[in-house]
């Protein structure tokens, strides 16, 4: 019974060719969420701990 | 003999996680490369938000940036801000080259410049002028 040694390096290709796969096609929410990411940093828009703060009418006197 | 096989089986499916994981994850940004550019283009934005705000420099839909309308840059500032927009031009295409590079598709280049071209302007401000599919300048 040489069944199941062979049955399991077909797994393993089966395995190892999804692991390719997923990977050729292009991960777009990923690059979507890496996009926003370097943008609010180089245009600054969203500043860390400092509350947008947008002009608020606090008048003190 | 076959629990020996279903151990090794076992084993080689076991290393095979962590590149599952992986290919489920984000994209890799954090490389000095790609670093160093968001850096030099912080700053450069602060030289360049005013023009895009006046319009005279807009988000065009290659994920790139252009020179609008010139008349609006004093006539002694004007070679100057061409020299800001080729520069940024620069750092953006190099952007998208090593976000690909990095994450070992060098082909991905051109979607993540599509990407990055529908970011750009979702996150501009309302006023400044980008790009339709057409190439048409529109104002947001």
């Amino acid at each position: 019974m040489r069944t199941l040694p062979m049955a399991m390096a077909v797994l393993l290709a089966a395995t190892v060719s999804a692991c390719v796969t997923i990977n050729i096609y292009f991960p777009a929410a990923a690059a979507e969420k890496a996009a926003d990411k370097i943008i609010d940093e180089v245009w600054q828009l969203k500043k860390q701990g400092e509350a947008p703060a947008p002009a608020k009418p606090d008048e003190q006197k | 003999m076959y629990s020996q096989i279903l151990r090794l089986w076992m084993l080689v499916a076991l290393l095979w996680m962590p590149f599952l994981v992986f290919a489920a994850a984000d994209l890799e940004i954090n490389t000095p490369a790609i670093g160093s550019l968001k850096m030099t283009m912080q700053q450069r934005h602060d030289q360049l938000a005013g023009h895009y705000a006046s319009g005279a420099v807009g988000l065009t839909h290659d994920g790139l940036i252009a020179m609008r309308d010139a008349a609006l840059v004093p006539l002694a500032q004007r070679q100057a801000v061409n020299g800001l927009v080729a520069a940024e031009n620069q750092d953006r295409q190099a952007l998208y080259r090593e976000i690909a590079r990095a994450n070992g598709h060098p082909e991905w280049e051109e979607e993540i410049r599509t990407t990055f071209a529908q970011r750009w302007v979702q996150k501009a401000a309302s006023g400044w002028w980008h790009q339709n599919h057409a190439g048409a300048w529109v104002r947001k």
